[in-house]
Order: structure tokens, then sequence, then C-alpha cells
């Protein structure tokens, strides 16, 4: 088989409505930024799913790693008044 | 606490309903049946186009034919879908493509069958749809996250694809009395197809166990292959149509149809090659990709030179 150079692969981001998180829909192999929208277009959005896409470049993301996820994380873990539930009020006391 | 062997800690977290991301530590089978098993349902969904691509130009009416494309585009996109979750596994879109070529890599048997006719269209939509979105909606529960957020994508649009395909066999069942044979026609040749499109029984099934086990299917083939007879026979009834099963009887006790018996010796035989339409298909495949080549390193060479461009000399 001839090995033909394999278009890049981008990541596809779509928000649905403006206010909304952008959110992860896939992926699309494209040979530039302009096709790789227009791509992420035509699979992803047929049904007016996307009022807004963000195509980025596969390798330009860096991913924590899901093996280091205890220590990782481990810093927020043990910060409970970093939560509302933390602090004790005032009996009577309204709208806090 | 006493540290786990990773395929134990995998087995807890797959018993406990969590999904596998594609950084996560799996065990090579699991890996290997998943791009198996992925990558021939995105093979299923490219190479479906074929059939009905075949009825595009001679739809009978604008209505039909924007609703045909709209339909087969659909197809292209869930085999974009498939393929994307499937390269997070470690392989490339290349050789998935290759693997197809080459014959290693699977599609469903089904699209080996000519569509002759346009009542063909309806029963593709109705019949091949509708066992696809059985299978598929239980396997928006598959635990690679990937492959189980394609599902969800897919179901949502699967359900127009079924529907268009009743409305054709409805519409021909009520016409003239030729059309209601071509109707019923079409309905004879998909229909044993159609449940063979859920794979062997569970008995038979090669792969069922440790799938079933790492929950990346989740309901046997049997179990899916009856909820899909459960609720077509119903649908045959309301459109004046006949299942072509003799034995097929409704069953109080099992609360569910008896069926009669499948012909597994033609699903090998389709499955291995020797369908009706298997060379042409794959033939149009191997084309299209060919002719499609020039266009695809004319696009890299212009992208390259527009990058080249950009950065001041
Ligand atoms: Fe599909
Ligand atoms: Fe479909």
């Amino acid at each position: 088989m001839n090995k033909e150079k394999q278009w890049p692969l981008w990541e596809v981001f779509i928000q649905s409505k403006t206010g909304l998180p952008y959110k992860h829909a896939g992926s699309v192999h494209a040979p530039d930024a302009e096709m790789a929208l227009q791509n992420a277009r035509d699979t992803y959005t047929r049904r007016g799913e996307g009022n807004s896409i963000w195509v980025v470049p596969s390798d330009a993301i860096i991913a924590s790693n899901p093996a280091d996820a205890e220590s990782f994380y481990e810093p927020g873990n043990d910060k409970i008044y970093r939560h509302p539930t933390f602090y004790v009020m005032p009996e009577g006391a309204k709208h806090i | 606490m006493e540290k786990k062997n990773p395929e134990d800690s995998f087995q807890v977290k797959i018993d406990a309903e969590e999904k596998i991301e594609p950084k996560d530590w799996m065990p090579d089978e699991y890996r290997r049946n998943l791009i198996r098993q992925i990558s021939q349902h995105a093979h299923s969904e490219v190479i479906g186009m074929q059939p009905e691509g075949n009825w595009i130009t001679r739809a009978p009416s604008l209505r039909a034919k924007a609703v045909l494309l709209a339909k087969i585009q659909d197809e292209g996109g869930h085999g974009l879908y498939l393929y994307s979750a499937c390269e997070t596994l470690g392989i490339s879109r290349d050789e998935l493509i290759e693997q197809l070529h080459s014959g290693k890599a699977k599609y469903s048997s089904i699209f080996n069958y000519p569509t002759l006719t346009w009542a063909d269209i309806g029963a593709v939509g109705w019949l091949v749809d509708g066992a696809a979105i059985v299978n598929q909606v239980s396997l928006q529960r598959t635990s690679y996250g990937p492959y189980s957020r394609a599902m969800i994508r897919i179901c949502k649009e699967e359900s127009f694809h079924q529907r268009q395909g009743y409305e054709i066999m409805a519409n021909m069942a009520k016409g003239t009395l030729e059309q209601k044979q071509m109707a019923q026609d079409a309905l004879n040749r998909w229909w044993w197809p159609s449940l063979m499109m859920f794979g062997p029984h569970d008995t038979e099934s090669a792969h069922s166990a440790k799938s079933m086990k790492w929950k990346i299917k989740r309901e046997s083939n049997d179990e899916l292959r009856q909820r899909f007879i459960d609720k077509t026979v119903q649908q045959a009834e309301v459109i004046g149509l006949s299942i072509p099963d003799p034995d097929l009887q409704w069953n109080e006790q099992r609360k569910h149809y008896d069926f009669g018996k499948i012909n597994w010796e033609e699903f090998t035989n389709v499955l291995n090659g020797n369908g009706p339409c298997n060379k042409q298909r794959m033939a149009n495949h191997i084309q299209a990709h060919q002719n499609g080549a020039w266009v695809r390193e004319a696009a890299m060479a212009y992208a390259e030179k527009q990058k080249n461009k950009k950065v001041p000399a």
C-alpha cells in the first residue's frame, strides 16, 4: 500500500447556545484549520447542534494522566473550608 | 490498603459502571476487542451507504430524494464518529481503512445484499436501521467512554432513518396491487438477513463472554434479536404486510414471539465473501479511496504551502 501522509487530527468542541460552555464532540481529520472547521460542521452539526465551533490540533492538547489522579487532585481534597457548608451561621440569619 | 493488580482494579471499575477513558489502563485484549468491534461498526456505516446510494438518482420524488440524501449523509457521519472513537485506542485511520480493504476487518453482512426496487429502500430503513437501533440503544451503555458517546449521538439521529423507511413501506403497502407486492417482496428478502445482523446465537458467539464481562456489549445477540422481532411484528401488521416466517407465533408463556430457524449457512457464506454484492461493495470503496488520493495530497500540499508563507523569512 502506498504510504500517503494522513491528514492531521483535530479535536472538535461545540457550543450549542451562546452562554453555554464548549463541549468536546469528537475529532476530524483535515489538512488545515479552515477545512477542520468545515469538516467539523458537516460531521457534528447537521441538526443545529452548534452555534459555534472550536477546532484544536489534537497534539496541542495536554491531558492529565489518570494514573496520577490521586496525588494530582489530593491538594483539593482536605480543604473543606472551600465549601459554604463548612461555616456555622448564627441562628435566625436569613438570605446568606 | 493492599495494592491490587491492574486487571482487578479495571474490573472493579467496570462492575461499578464507571466508563473507561482513552488514557486509562486497560487489558490488551479489551483494547483489541474494542478496535475490532468499533471498526467493524464504522465500516458497516460507510459500506451501508452503497446499497442506498444506488437509488438516489431514481428516487420517485424530490422529497424522497432529499430524505434519502440526508439519511445517507448521516450514515457517513456515523462512520466518522466511530472512526474517531476507534482512533482514541491508538490505531490510525489509515490502518483502519487498510484492514477493511485487506479483508482483515469485517462489516455487517447485510450490506452485501442488493437493493432491487424502491421498496428495498423502505425495507432497509425500516428493518436494517430498525435492527441497528435495537443494538445501538443497548450500546449506549457500553463501558468505553468514546464509544458510548458516539452511540448516544448516533441514536439521536437513527429514529428518522427508521421512520422514513417505514413510511415508504406504508405508502407502498396501501398503493396499487403491484406496489403492495413490491413492498411484500422487499420484506421477504430483507427479513431474515436483518435477523442475522444480531450475529450468531449466544451459544455459538465467539467474542460474547469476554465482551459481556467487560461490558463492551450489554445484552446478548439473542436478547437483542428477540426485542427487534417483538417490536417489528406489530408494525408489519399495521401496514398489512406479512412476515415471511410460518413459525412466527406469539408465545403467551414467554411473552415473546417464537420464530423459525435462521439459515446460518447463508450468514457464514455471505460473511466469507460470497454474498451477492461483496465484491462490488469492496471494489467501490477501494476505487473511491484511490480516486480521492490526489485530492488528499493536494489539500495537504496547499496547507503546507500556506503554513510556510506565514513564517517570516
Ligand atoms: Fe447509522
Ligand atoms: Fe441509520
